[in-house]
């Protein structure tokens, strides 16, 4: 990373002595084309007019922004410091395949009968078009999920046995920290929307409260993976609401699909296809709206960086600092947000498909 | 476009590793956790619970005790006063009977007196009557003895008594 940024300052640097300088060749009429020593200046500018057409292609915004919150066969921290991971590959014909994902690193990006696509994201296909494979390789998304995953175990299991250790006494260091998340989430998230059945389920709203704020937070970090930005990740999440939801749900829930209540007969050929439309709605949104906040958080933070690239100027850069800076804050925010969103979201999804209905209705 | 298309790979690993966390961390760690806490709020509300008995029995106590109070200074009432009055009683029962024995003692003195005063009297009498009786016996005894003058005084007596 760090000569292509002396490359680009430099680039950068010369761009803005030409701009200045531009104007007054610009006057110049065209029979001075003959002059031998303008005729150097002028091939030289046009040099430098090339070579930031180049820099200028060689630095495309969308396709940086596209690498950094796509998932990746190898984690690469920052330029040149890479940890390759391993692909796992399942084929009918050749069984279970691992290897590091640095074999790819050759001019083909070709492994064993594997071809690495570079595109909006990567992908692993196989040379030979007519064989099948299934990717399951730890992409940089899984490495950073099972890091996330390694650290609420460390900690919650650590604040699990400080409860069993202090028993009787008041909670202390970390554990108080964490017990004022985990009782707001209780007391606040989970209780007042699932109802009074809320126990079965505090230990999937916990989990998925600090799974996903936890993936929030590292993927604020930089060179780390953009895991709740992947829309592969939301979905499950979604997905697995969806069917403790479906699972749990009594029958008025059932019941009220196929014949909501209060709406004349005439309207049920309507109305039934948009109760369940918005039955899948429902995980729908969930998994949209963490992926589109996480992801773009991600866009905004990058599409700034990138901005500094753009203009190259010692006086943007501060600036788009600061204001990165300012977003990177309220990235924090949303990080917490969004986790605290998509638990209240599922309890509510939960509770209104667990809820006794002893009154008739209750307008939504 | 590849950022709206969900990775069947990535799903897989999403799975496994969330479902992995959710058991561990139910069983680990959101298990003593929870019960922790459940445990720590039900020490607490027993204390209240408990502390607010305490302080209603304490009420109670502070009443009972105020009763009791006045109930001891009601009968320590009626017994003073029982007690003054069976003095009283007793001091008026005791006066009188102190009056009836002296009187009593009175008239039993006097009787005393009077009867020893009789018999004071009786023999002084006696002793009187016995004296006189000498007395009269020594002068009898001297005046017959001057025969001549009994005589004459008979001769003289019986001289005034046939006179008469």
């Amino acid at each position: 990373m760090y000569t292509s940024l002396q490359q680009f300052f430099t680039t950068g640097f010369l761009a803005a002595a030409l701009l200045i300088a531009a104007p007054s060749y610009a006057d110049q009429p065209e029979h001075d084309h003959g002059h031998p020593v303008q005729e150097q200046i002028n091939e030289a500018e046009h040099q430098i007019e090339q070579n930031l057409e180049k820099h200028e292609e060689e630095f495309n915004i969308g396709q940086m922004i596209m690498h950094h919150i796509a998932d990746s066969h190898e984690w690469e921290f920052t330029h040149g410091v890479v940890l390759p991971l391993p692909v796992i590959l399942y084929s009918e014909d050749r069984g279970l395949e691992v290897f590091s994902s640095s074999n790819f690193h050759n001019d083909h990006h070709a492994y064993n009968g594997y071809h690495l696509v570079h595109g909006d994201s990567e992908k692993i296909v196989p040379e030979d078009s007519s064989r099948e494979i299934i990717d399951i390789s730890i992409t940089k998304n899984v490495a950073s999920m099972i890091l996330s995953a390694i650290i609420l175990i460390l900690i919650f299991t650590s604040i699990g046995s400080a409860y069993q250790k202090n028993k009787g006494k008041a909670p202390k260091g970390f554990q108080s920290a964490m017990e004022v998340v985990i009782l707001f989430i209780r007391d606040d998230v989970v209780k007042p929307n699932i109802g009074p059945n809320y126990e079965k389920y505090l230990p999937y709203m916990l989990t998925l409260f600090f799974f996903i704020l936890v993936n929030n937070i590292l993927g604020l970090l930089p060179g780390a993976a953009n895991v709740t930005g992947n829309i592969a990740v939301t979905m499950t999440l979604a997905v697995i609401t969806f069917i403790i939801v479906h699972l749990n749900a009594n029958k008025h829930y059932y019941k009220h699909l196929v014949s909501p209540t209060g709406v004349p007969g005439a309207l049920l050929p309507v109305m039934i296809p948009v109760e369940i439309v918005g039955v899948f709605m429902k995980p729908f949104s969930l998994m949209v709206r963490l992926f589109a906040n996480m992801t773009a958080g991600h866009i905004i933070l990058l599409s700034l960086f990138g901005l500094i690239f753009i203009f190259q100027s010692f006086m943007i850069a501060p600036v788009i600092s600061l204001f990165a800076l300012f977003l990177n804050l309220i990235e924090i925010m949303v990080a917490f947000i969004q986790a605290f969103i998509f638990t209240l979201l599922s309890s509510m999804y939960i509770g209104s498909a667990i809820e006794e209905h002893s009154h008739a209705d209750h307008g939504h | 476009m590849s950022l709206l298309t969900p990775n069947p790979g990535l799903i897989f690993w999403m799975l496994v590793v969330f479902l992995l966390v959710v058991f561990i961390l139910a069983k680990f760690a959101w298990k003593p956790i929870i019960n922790g806490l459940k445990e720590r709020e039900n020490e607490i509300q027993g204390a209240l619970d408990l502390a607010e008995k305490t302080r209603a029995e304490m009420a109670q106590l502070k009443a009972d005790n105020q009763k009791m109070i006045a109930e001891a200074n009601a009968v320590r009432d009626s017994i003073l006063k029982d007690a003054k009055e069976a003095a009283d009683r007793t001091i008026a029962a005791s006066k009188e009977k102190a009056a009836l024995e002296g009187q009593r003692m009175l008239d039993a003195a006097r009787e005393t007196i009077r009867n020893e005063q009789q018999l004071a009297v009786k023999q002084i009498r006696n002793e009187v009557a016995t004296l006189s009786i000498d007395i009269a016996e020594k002068v009898l005894n001297r005046e017959l003895k001057d025969k001549a003058a009994q005589q004459s005084l008979v001769a003289e007596l019986a001289n005034t008594a046939s006179l008469n």
